[in-house]
């Protein structure tokens, strides 16, 4: 019985392969940077720090605890950068696995967004060390909320990599544009500053901003323990429609990752 | 019983060097772009072929003929253009040699990955962990990150691999050329065991006394496409005579 190779049911045993991927990349990761752990904790507590003395000590904007409120935005906002910035590389590194074998080309971005998430899960002790220090709150909305909006993060982390990776593949300049566009969004999402600064004719805009309700959420769940649900429903929104545009570019494109790497 | 089977089968390249001036490129000369998109090279022609359960065949032809796109056909991780690439439901899954190596990992890490990637479970490929490394016999380097390797040595690691993965239909680019004489040996020694148990092997080779010895059917693909087809002893002549 012949069926056509596109058909052809090839058996991957999904968890042993995304085991086996996870360890090549944080192998890969880990050998390059000595100190990966380090720098995943070191870099968002450096800008942290900078940011603390230039808004803080020399534009001399009052907020309460400032400190714990960098923290509490800029771990999650490098969690969403790692992810996003890591997709021109996510195919174009691994052309030896995909010239060559035929496996899901999106389990790679699925490992590098939970190789991310690791990073992020690891450096909570980092936050709550702030978080003890700044009067930061825990309250019973943690255990609800704090997997919500980690699965809520991963999602829109996973599908941009996934959607900007694939696209790299063909557009390989896309790097620089996205460079540019992540140094403007940053600068455009409350993490710096609060939503409250924002000027009140803007601040219905924050919902339809693909990461500021996401950022608002994380940094209020670390200082107050409180979310906003109607800031949760448009990240949630963002995650479906972002999830469905990258699958659809993915499923039109990734056949053809292995003629043009 | 047919595993592999060829329909007039047509592959073109679309021409992605107007990708590769980039997105800025692309928007600025869109309308030659898109041509591009839809013109393209050409790199098989109409090829139809079926091959047999436990048969041996070898691809010969001149460089760009088109012989590694067939191999990459049969191996699915391209489509054809126009026509169909049938494959046996039970032949999966297929290997292709030296294939799906991470530079920056270790042979021994390379073998757990690479085994997972074609198919096998993590167990699986631990229980023969330390079969392939025997058989590769690459010393202290097994260890060693494998972007560090010479050619030769990689073949090594790549066809160790899939010689234990109890492949049953093998595809194999070139990798004989480049490994020593002594290891050329046990790679035919091995293929040869292949090739009693009713493994079908597909392979690209240069190398006549290679072909001769392992396969008794030849392809000779010119221009894109298939200008011979039959036992060796009958096409491989003709070839040779042609490159002269």
């Amino acid at each position: 019985m012949l069926i056509p190779m596109a058909n052809a049911p090839v058996k991957h045993h999904y968890k042993d392969l995304i085991i086996e991927l996870l360890r090549k990349e944080l192998r890969v990761r880990y050998k390059r940077l000595a100190l990966g752990y380090l720098w995943s904790v070191m870099s968002p507590l450096m800008y942290a720090g900078l940011y603390y003395v230039v808004f803080s000590k020399i534009l001399r904007i009052h907020a309460e605890n400032y400190p714990l409120f960098l923290v509490a935005g800029l771990f999650p906002w490098q969690w969403m950068t790692n992810t996003i910035m890591a997709a021109p590389t996510t195919f174009i590194s691994n052309y030896q696995l995909i010239k060559k074998t035929l496996f899901p080309r999106f389990l790679i971005p699925v490992v590098i967004s939970m190789q991310d998430a690791i990073h992020f899960l690891i450096s909570l002790p980092v936050i709550i060390l702030f978080m003890i220090l700044f009067n930061g709150k825990v309250t019973w909305a943690w255990l609800y909320a704090a997997p919500l909006m980690i699965f809520v993060h991963f999602g829109i982390a996973y599908s941009l990599n996934l959607m900007l990776a694939t696209l790299t593949v063909f557009f390989r300049d896309l790097e620089r544009f996205l460079q540019i566009g992540m140094a403007f969004l940053f600068y455009l999402t409350p993490v710096l500053y609060s939503e409250t600064m924002i000027p009140e004719q803007y601040q219905p805009l924050i919902m339809y901003h693909p990461f500021a309700p996401l950022m608002i959420n994380w940094r209020n769940l670390f200082m107050t323990g409180e979310i906003r649900f109607d800031y949760l429903l448009s990240s949630l929104i963002w995650c479906g429609g972002i999830w469905v545009v990258a699958n659809i570019i993915y499923k039109r494109l990734s056949w053809r990752f292995a003629e043009v790497l | 019983m047919a595993v592999v089977e060829f329909q007039n089968v047509t592959k073109t390249y679309p021409l992605y060097h107007h990708l590769h001036a980039g997105l800025k490129g692309f928007i600025f000369n869109l309308p030659s772009a898109l041509k591009g998109l839809n013109s393209g090279f050409t790199a098989l022609k109409d090829l139809s072929f079926k091959i047999n359960e436990g048969e041996s065949v070898a691809f010969i032809g001149r460089n760009g003929a088109g012989k590694s796109t067939t191999l990459s056909l049969i191996a699915g991780v391209i489509r054809p253009t126009k026509g169909q690439v049938m494959v046996s439901k039970r032949v999966s899954p297929l290997l292709e040699l030296g294939g799906g190596f991470h530079h920056e990992l270790t042979g021994r890490e390379n073998i757990q990955l690479n085994g997972v990637l074609l198919g096998l479970t993590r167990r699986q490929v631990a229980e023969k962990l330390d079969e392939i490394v025997a058989f590769a016999e690459l010393g202290e380097f097994i260890d060693q990150p494998i972007r560090s390797y010479s050619t030769g040595m990689i073949a090594r690691l790549g066809f160790s691999v899939v010689a234990h993965l109890e492949p049953e239909l093998l595809l194999i680019d070139e990798v004989l050329a480049v490994g020593d004489a002594s290891f050329q040996k046990k790679c035919i020694a091995k293929m040869k065991q292949f090739r009693d148990q009713g493994v079908s092997v597909v392979m690209v080779s240069h190398n006549a006394p290679d072909i001769e010895m392992l396969c008794s059917r030849v392809i000779w693909i010119e221009n894109h496409q298939i200008v011979g087809d039959g036992p060796t002893s009958l096409i491989l002549p003709k070839y040779l005579e042609s490159m002269k």
